[in-house]
């Protein structure tokens, strides 16, 4: 029998009836057997009602995208068929709760089966309603071939601090839901999981990456305010740095947020503040401020859909201007792109040095998919996390300041980078203002004193490019070189392979640093490829603009764009490379 | 041990003269005087306007920051250094106008630092426009025919934010100012002292006369008592916000740097910051 590499899953109904924790639950058990697992949630702007639904893909090896087909879906709710039924392949198989007498639309693919289940009955039966996700977990294993007591330790560890009563109930559930689907005598033997290689992965999403990054980091203090998607990397930390001494402050708005943050690092913290589009817009005037000051803070800005409050749930990468341009004024200012959880956790740790090493703003752009979308993740490597403060002032150099003289903070040195000081310091007092100052911080308008410090400030990061700005695959000389950010990095990777596989020389190069531009490494890569195209979730290919504006020139660079609230699928990748190969071809 | 002049510095305001500021920043160095604290101990956290300017003339740490958020900063400062003595300054536009939201929250918050607003009911770096706490009928260049807005009453603001100490003072009474002040900067909370401070250069209604006819002083009513909050607001309203002296004062409430759940005494700029392998190795374990 052949059995399956990789299989994708997908369960739904109405948002607040355990539609998320079914998922989660079916998806930390595979991932605890050593699967890897992708797994993105639909879901709204509200806390009852609506259609929610998690669809995770299980494989064998390590995907970084949700499928293009669905296999298996779960139904408790007519509208979750309605609604889904038609990404299932041929042959696909809908499990639905025969409370609602389910019935199959029109609009499936071949042979799809639908097999109606009483998960609330056999709950009821069981213990209460409440468990027919544990039914339905049940009939999923039985499809996919596992033991029924797969997600025995999840269960466990999730209600084993109630009482083993309830464990055992939901196992009885459990295994309910397994024997029902066993009643149904049917061959299940196309949707058979191949055996996955025991191994120990992280499950967590991107945000988690990024504030376990801030805390392994250094980070005590983030004032921040709540904004979907980006609130938990504050309840993350609302809950870890009262263990190390830190503190997180719920502030009143995204304003204060900011300013409290570079308030928390002009007094000696390590701070940062996360937050989305309409919070980013609320920070600009004091991301002025933090770039005059040359105050080292650390921004998170998990992109949504916009403009104005947008889609607040749905996936879109158009912040990248906001983020780069958006405060009046010329700050340096550093902004990253991770694509993944890993890079999510290593960019923050390496955010939080570049911000006190070139002491300016450094901003981390996830995006939704990559913000919210639970994934495998390999183990972090604890020797990576260093912890470099930059230019701090030594004793001696603050001995050797004369009584009544201010500290030189903004001393004009080679690499524009001056020596900090923080209040308490003896020998230290300086003034810092927003207005455009002389060395030791106090206001100064002389038209050469402004260029001065205009070059001090912007040289700290001209021409520099950080290490692992982008990622690079494929052939040195391609006839296609597709180039994104961001989560994008799954979808484009396997539709490259596809066509690589088929002998399409495709490379592919994921951005990781809008700002500072690595300009020299683009240049190299674009300049060996036939074509260039340029891939983002937004509508106005704010990449692509970039990097003509950075003025890389390619005489056939294209622009390819999906802004319809969803991410990228490998199929629609390969489908527009595939057209692009025809195109030229003809 | 540092005296008054030590937290003086040699840069000359550029307030017009007899502008009230000057009478709050003697007020602030006698207080810091006073206290037993050195300049590098003390920061002062400035908005935008001619008072804001106040945070470059002392001999301490000073950050002007921008329009309206001066408190927002300064209890960023506080949280990395609970040691330090955090004082929090700009005008009326700036604490009461565009940054009105971030007092009743900083009030509310009542982290432990003092916040001294110069209240000279104009704005005066821009040149002369009304401002939230200008009359109803003032004429400015933004009112020609009248304010046809009501002034706000920061003080029964301050109130129903939940502020622990509330005071008020006058630019022609430095002695007084300086003891409010420095009971401001003793008190274990957020502390407001709103000063009149006149302007002298556009407000030609709410002048040093106007004000000396027009505040009320508390300790004309000996039988006053400033834990009472009920009077307190009572006052406020008879007076017409005019009261001047300690106006309110909440001694039980714990200030939020004493809640923070796992605060060390340390402060934060002084502590490791690393996490060793084990605490690493338990975070991580967390995500299987």
């Amino acid at each position: 029998m052949r059995m399956l590499q990789e299989l994708s899953w997908k369960v739904g109904g109405q948002q607040g009836e355990g539609i998320d924790s079914t998922g989660k639950t079916f998806a930390t058990a595979l991932n605890r057997m050593g699967y890897y697992i992708y797994s993105y949630r639909h879901f709204s702007s509200r806390i009852k009602g609506g259609h929610t639904n998690d669809r995770v893909r299980i494989s064998t090896d390590r995907k970084n995208s949700i499928a293009d087909e669905l296999d298996i879906l779960l139904a408790f709710d007519q509208e979750t068929i309605n609604l889904n039924a038609h990404e299932l392949k041929a042959g696909g198989v809908i499990v639905a709760d025969s409370k609602f007498s389910p019935t199959l639309p029109t609009n499936v693919a071949a042979n799809v089966q639908l097999f109606n289940i009483p998960f609330t009955k056999i709950a009821e039966e069981t213990g209460a309603a409440i468990m027919k996700n544990m039914v339905a977990l049940g009939a999923s294993a039985y499809v996919i071939g596992l033991s029924p007591d797969f997600c025995a330790p999840v269960i466990q560890k999730l209600f084993g601090r109630k009482s083993q009563k309830i464990v055992d109930q939901n196992m009885a559930a459990v295994h309910a839901g397994y024997d029902a689907m066993a009643s149904q005598n049917t061959d299940f033997s196309g949707f058979q999981l191949a055996p996955a290689t025991p191994g120990e992965h992280l499950f967590m999403i991107g945000n988690e990456a990024v504030a376990f990054g801030a805390l392994a980091a250094g980070a005590r203090v983030m004032p921040a305010y709540p904004i979907t998607p980006a609130s938990d990397v504050m309840e993350y930390l609302i809950k870890k740095l009262p263990s190390v001494g830190g503190v997180v402050v719920q502030t009143e708005d995204e304003i204060a947020a900011l300013n409290m943050t570079i308030g928390a690092a002009y007094g000696g913290a390590r701070a940062l503040t996360a937050t989305s589009g309409p919070g980013l817009a609320l920070m600009m005037e004091a991301l002025g401020l933090a770039g005059m000051t040359e105050t080292p803070v650390v921004i998170i800005d998990t992109q949504r859909g916009g403009p104005s409050t947008g889609l607040p749930t749905k996936h879109e990468q158009s912040d990248m201007f906001a983020a780069l341009f958006g405060n009046h004024g010329e700050i340096p200012k550093i902004v990253l792109t991770p694509s993944t959880p890993e890079e999510c956790f290593y960019m923050t740790v390496d955010a939080f040095n570049y911000a006190e090493k070139y002491q300016c703003p450094v901003i981390i752009l996830t995006d939704l998919a990559l913000s919210l979308a639970s994934q495998s993740v390999e183990k972090f490597d604890f020797s990576y996390v260093m912890i470099d403060r930059g230019n701090l002032a030594t004793a001696e150099e603050l001995a050797k300041v004369e009584p009544g003289k201010l500290f030189k903070r903004y001393e004009l040195t080679p690499d524009g980078i001056s020596p900090r000081v923080f209040p308490g310091q003896k020998g230290g007092i300086h003034h810092v203002t927003g207005v455009e100052h002389s060395e030791v911080g106090r206001p100064n308008e002389l038209t050469s004193n402004h260029v001065a410090m205009m070059n001090k400030r912007l040289n700290k990061i001209s021409g520099i490019e950080m290490p692992g700005s982008v990622a690079y695959t494929g052939d040195d000389t391609p006839d296609i070189l597709i180039i994104g950010t961001g989560s994008s990095v799954g979808a484009i990777g396997e539709a490259v392979a596809r066509l690589n596989r088929d002998g399409v020389k495709v490379a592919h190069a994921q951005i990781k640093a809008l700002s500072p531009f690595p300009f020299n490494t683009m240049q190299a890569h674009m300049s060996r490829a036939k074509r260039v195209i340029v891939a983002e979730a937004n509508a106005t290919g704010q990449l692509f603009h970039l990097i003509l504006m950075n003025g890389l020139h390619h005489e056939a660079i294209s622009s390819f764009l999906k802004y319809d609230g969803t991410p990228f699928m490998p199929k629609e990748v390969e489908a527009h490379l595939r057209g692009a190969v025809s195109a030229w071809q003809h | 041990m540092a005296t008054l002049k030590d937290f003086r510095n040699d840069v000359r305001p550029n307030w017009c003269p007899g502008c009230g500021d000057y009478a709050v920043q003697a007020a602030i160095q006698r207080s810091l005087g006073s206290l037993n604290l050195e300049p590098e101990q003390v920061a002062i956290i400035s908005g935008i306007g001619c008072s804001g300017r106040i945070s470059g003339y002392f001999n301490t740490f000073g950050f002007h920051t921008i329009h309206g958020r001066s408190l927002p900063v300064a209890q960023g400062v506080k949280l990395a250094n609970r040691d330090l003595t955090v004082i929090a300054a700009g005008g009326d536009g700036d604490g009461f106008g565009i940054g009105l939201g971030h007092f009743m929250h900083a009030a509310r918050r009542n982290m432990n630092i003092t916040y001294v607003v110069m209240d000279n009911q104009i704005y005066g770096l821009t040149k002369g426009q009304h401002s939230p706490t200008s009359a109803f009928g003032f004429k400015a260049k933004t009112t020609p025919a009248g304010n046809i807005e009501n002034a706000i009453s920061p003080l029964q603001i301050a109130l129903a934010a939940g502020v622990t100490y509330l005071a008020q003072g006058f630019s022609h009474d430095v002695n007084q100012l300086t003891e409010l002040i420095t009971k401001g900067i003793q008190h274990k909370g957020f502390s407001l002292i709103n000063v009149f401070s006149p302007c002298v250069t556009y407000n030609k209604v709410n002048t040093y006369e106007w004000y000396k006819e027009h505040v009320v002083p508390l300790d004309q009513f000996p039988d006053y008592d400033p834990t009472d909050k009920t009077s307190a607001a009572a006052k406020v309203i008879a007076t017409d916000g005019l009261c001047t002296g300690l106006i309110y004062i909440d001694n039980d409430r714990p200030a939020f740097d004493e809640l923070i759940p796992g605060y060390l005494e340390t402060p934060i700029a002084q502590q490791d910051f690393h996490i060793n392998q084990d605490q690493f190795d338990k975070f991580m374990a967390e995500f299987a």
